[in-house]
């Protein structure tokens, strides 16, 4: 049973004297208790601001939010910021992308910590602090009640992250959005990150939603991956199924695009011809036409309908039952 | 020479040319960039507006006043004993001061004198500041060790001066050379000597660290040359944002002198801050003396400080998205 | 920390060394030179050559410089031409007023400047973020001496609601123990003594907040508008802390610190500014006296205050860098 449910999520903003731009356009997923789901795109599709949506974080003036995000039975897309401020920390827990910049860096570690503490589940301070000790360890970063009384400037990038997290686990929130937690850190580090966050939800049952542009990192994390384009979803499928067998030309083309390190030398890398900006809007038909290879007739016609079964494509020509190279991606375990 | 040599000279040249370019580019973008965004912003407006009214009023009035500014003629219709003092008339737009004199010829000449009294101190401070500002900055990025020894020298001095709040060391000033217009215009710009020095030495020690200053020194180019041909003109913008700010406090400052009594002891000469000094003494019975040449300085400057914040703003980089 | 704290103080000797020095040369460049300090601009030629055998001017230039610094050393900066009395006792007499004046204007322009800085940035584009913006701008452009008189005419000699000059009422007993005014009174239990000191801190504390004030709103409203954008504050809402727990410990602790920095600037500003401030209301401080010294040319005093000034001014930013590293714990590392 999910315990979240996106449902035709959008967000557009709009500033006077200047174009709404459609960041999140008809989004929907589910989360289920203990589940990894990824939302993967290039920068500028739309994954971070769905995040904030959920949460609750976008500016109230100049953002329209529509759709509706099922949690408990209430619509956190509706919920006023009071009763949302309640459940964020508390249910809702959400990690992100830097971590020097964000933690508050005239405040000690342990302060940071304690304070979702003694907001949401009432803790004298000497109690917290306690518990934030075991926090800090819990998330693996040694020698715990030293770090407590440090700044964040005297932690090393892993260490910040690690304990961000424990910020955001401290009240075993059901519901975990991490942002790009492993965007700024060094390659031996992500992986850290990433083990600790695969143990966490495992123990505590989180459903997790894992936001980045790295198909590296979901590979080896999530159930189900979401691609994004253009503020859509333009494939959605479990895990092995989206590595073996990639339908939408724009995940394939992602896929495709890494490079191996036992790819003969002097091999051409192969992008995805084109930017980001180099758009159509959804509205008179695919997004991805200008930049895609397999464009036909009917792609400029009309937006592209979401279609499938558990494996959905929103592509009137895909490609079908092929591999697109990596499935050594999927041999991470 | 060989092949390998050849390329690699092409590269030189055409790294060379692309560094030279791309300074000078900087240089040229920044400034069209910002000139559009100051016409769109009503602030500048405003402040350029009331800069070019008041610099008007003071090259061209003079020539057109009523009356001559020094004659008290009218001394007669004014009465100590029952504090009576003219005010406007058809004779005389904005009536007579305690001394017999027309307010209003005293106005506007009295722009004329706020003006070339801002604008001289404010050189003053500009060209010492920056020479001294320069030197340092340059012999800091530039010189190696005996330059930041140099530059450490030169601040030293610097923060000398600074170590006396402005208006007590301009009153030092003032005292040791004698209270006159001189020295007064003197005094207001040595007192900000420091914040153009400061200033510019800030900014010629970024950019001698910046990438192109290094591709050019490692050519071979001359460090008097990049430090004359680059750095200093992309380091004119702050300075001419600071010398419009700087130009609305020396006014204000020559006006705190005169306030003090330092001012220039000829009270014939209008001044707008010797005026107000002088008007206080009646203020009770007679306040739109005072309440004139305030104004006049009030609006001056804030007419100079709208438009330097403005341009400020738009010389940020950091504002450009 | 205690490191940081002795090598800013080392890096003070050669500026009060330059100040000294530059003292010392003005003290020998006065028209009429040193003996005019003593003598005023009377007596005869005899008795100026004689004073200046005294003063040993006809010694070579570094003996008088040391002597010179012996002297200030040891606290003695000569009498007042005027009252006759040593010039470091005029100063701690008149000090006390100054002070209390400085720190009334310092209330004003912290109590109002942050809360409307910290307002205006959290209603970007309002009435009151523009109306303050506006007004921090115009107030900067206002001469404070003639603020004072404005205010001094309205308030004080139209209105009745404040007393337009000095700092006590001569008609009311009040004893005096520190010279501190309003202090003074608390601690002798004169309630109305105390009270008409404070009513006489009113206007000039308002005339003299006026510029810090300006600057203190438009400073607080830009470093709360630059720490709103941070991503700590993001990470702090996601966590659902109350507004309070984000303004205080998030927002504001971190937006203080130019405020701080800024503050060593102001005080140069109050200490000026108190010289015109103080003779508009005819306040009898430290201010009001140089204004003296100067129509009486006063140069010992002159000398002698503005020189007080300059190490007090040079203290206080040496107690601000040193503050700053306090509360803002990554200065500390270096």
């Amino acid at each position: 049973m999910s315990l979240l449910d996106v449902q035709e999520l959008s967000v557009v903003f709009t500033q006077r004297g200047r174009e709404d731009v459609k960041a999140v356009d008809g989004v929907s997923f589910r989360v289920g208790a203990g589940e990894i789901v990824g939302v993967v795109g290039e920068s500028g599709c739309g994954k971070s601001v769905t995040a904030l949506a959920l949460m609750g974080l976008l500016p109230e003036k100049g953002v329209v939010v529509k759709g509706r995000a099922e949690f408990d039975g209430m619509d956190l897309l509706a919920l006023d910021q009071r009763t949302m401020r309640d459940l964020r920390g508390r249910e809702l827990g959400m990690i992100f992308q830097d971590p020097l910049s964000s933690l508050n860096p005239v405040v000690p570690i342990g302060k940071q910590v304690t304070e979702v503490l003694t907001r949401h589940r009432g803790m004298a301070n000497d109690v917290a602090t306690k518990e934030a000790e075991l926090l800090l360890d819990r998330v693996g970063i040694p020698d715990p009640r030293r770090r407590l009384k440090e700044y964040p400037h005297q932690l090393s990038g892993g260490m910040r992250q690690r304990a961000l997290i424990a910020m955001a686990v401290a009240c075993k929130p059901r519901v975990l959005i991490a942002d790009e937690p492993t965007t700024a850190l060094d390659v031996t580090i992500q992986a850290q990150i990433l083990e600790l966050l695969k143990e966490l939800v495992h123990e505590d049952g989180t459903a997790l939603i894992m936001i980045t542009h790295d198909l590296g990192v979901v590979a080896g994390l999530c159930d189900t991956i979401n691609v994004l384009y253009a503020g859509k979803v333009v494939e959605s499928a479990p895990r092995k199924p989206l590595f073996a067998t990639p339908n939408h030309p724009y995940t394939r083309g992602l896929l495709g695009s890494i490079p191996r390190l036992d790819s003969v030398r002097g091999e051409p890398l192969n992008p995805i011809p084109g930017s980001v900006r180099d758009l159509l809007p959804w509205a008179e038909g695919c997004a991805f036409a200008p930049r895609c290879e397999r464009v036909i007739e009917t792609c400029i016609e009309a937006t592209p309908e979401l279609l499938g079964g558990p494996h959905k494509y929103r592509c009137v020509n895909p490609v079908l039952g092929q591999s697109a190279g990596p499935e050594h991606l999927l041999e991470q375990e | 020479m060989t092949q390998l040599g050849k390329r690699k000279l092409e590269k030189l040249e055409r790294l060379a040319e692309l560094s030279a370019i791309n300074a000078g580019e900087r240089g040229e973008s920044l400034w069209r960039e910002a000139f559009k965004r100051l016409r769109r912003n009503p602030t500048a407006i405003i402040g350029a507006g009331i800069l070019l009214l008041f610099i008007l009023i003071a090259i061209i009035g003079p020539f057109f006043v009523p009356y001559d500014e020094k004659d008290t003629h009218w001394i007669g219709q004014v009465s100590a004993r029952d504090n009576i003092i003219p005010g406007p008339s058809a004779q005389h737009w904005l009536g007579i001061d305690h001394n017999g004199r027309d307010e209003f010829s005293r106005m506007i000449v009295g722009a004329q004198n706020t003006l070339f009294v801002g604008v001289v101190a404010t050189a003053i401070g500009l060209i010492f500041g920056c020479l001294l500002g320069g030197l340092s900055g340059a012999a800091f990025g530039l010189g190696g060790k005996r330059g930041r020894q140099l530059d450490n020298v030169l601040m030293r001095f610097v923060d000398m001066l600074l170590a006396m709040p402005s208006l007590l060391l301009a009153v030092s000033i003032v005292t040791i050379l004698g209270p006159s217009l001189p020295t007064v215009i003197i005094a207001v710009g040595v007192i900000v000597i420091p914040t153009f020095a400061r200033l510019l030495r800030g900014s010629m020690i970024a950019q001698a660290s910046a990438e192109y200053v290094v591709a050019a020194t490692s050519l071979g180019v001359s460090r008097r040359k990049i430090a004359l041909t680059h750095i200093l003109p992309n380091s004119a913008a702050p300075v001419i944002v600071q010398a419009t700010l700087t130009l609305a406090t020396a006014i204000i400052e020559v006006a705190g002198l005169s306030f003090l009594g330092l001012g220039n002891p000829d009270p014939s000469v209008p001044e707008w801050g010797t005026m107000l000094n002088d008007a206080l003494q009646v203020f009770e019975f007679a306040p739109r003396l005072a309440v004139f040449p305030a104004l006049g300085i009030i609006i001056t400057a804030l007419g100079f400080t709208l438009l330097g914040e403005a341009m400020r703003e738009a010389l940020d980089p950091k504002l450009r998205k | 920390m205690f490191r940081f704290v002795v090598r800013r103080l080392l890096q003070l000797i050669p500026v009060l060394l330059g100040l000294s020095l530059l003292l010392f040369v003005w003290l020998h460049r006065l028209p009429g030179g040193p003996e005019t300090a003593l003598l005023g601009e009377r007596g005869t030629p005899e008795t100026r050559a004689m004073v200046r055998k005294q003063l040993g001017l006809d010694q070579p230039i570094l003996v008088q410089y040391g002597r010179f610094m012996k002297r200030m050393l040891t606290g003695d900066l000569g009498n007042s031409i005027d009252t006759k009395q040593p010039v470091m006792q005029e100063f701690l007499d008149r000090f006390p007023g100054t002070v209390e004046l400085t720190i009334t204007a310092m209330i004003f322009a912290i109590g109002i400047g942050i809360p409307l800085g910290y307002l205006a940035a959290r209603r970007r584009a309002s009435w009151l973020d523009n109306m303050s913006v506006a007004g921090s701008l115009v107030a900067v452009c206002v001469p404070i001496f003639f603020l004072g008189y404005l205010v001094k005419q309205l308030l004080a000699v139209n209105l009745g609601w404040f007393p337009p000059a000095g700092r006590q009422d001569v008609t009311i007993s009040a004893t005096h123990v520190t010279n501190f005014y309003v202090v003074d009174g608390i601690l002798t239990g004169e309630w109305d003594a105390a009270w008409d000191a404070i009513m006489h801190l009113v206007l000039p504390g308002l005339t003299l907040a006026s510029i810090p004030l300006a600057i203190i709103v438009r400073i607080t409203r830009a470093s709360v508008l630059e720490v709103l954008g941070e991503d700590y504050v993001r990470t702090a809402r996601a966590k659902g802390l109350t507004e309070r727990r984000i303004r205080g410990r998030h927002i504001l602790r971190n937006a203080m610190l130019p405020i701080i920095t800024v503050m060593g600037l102001l005080t140069g500003g109050l200490l000026s500014g108190a010289v015109l401030t103080e003779t508009v209301f005819a306040f009898t401080g430290i201010g009001q006296f140089v204004r003296q010294s100067i129509s009486n040319l006063d140069y010992p005093v002159l000398m002698g205050f503005i020189m007080i000034i300059a190490l007090i001014y040079v203290l206080v930013n040496l107690v601000v860098d040193v503050s700053y590293g306090l509360i803002d714990p990554r200065v500390r590392v270096r």
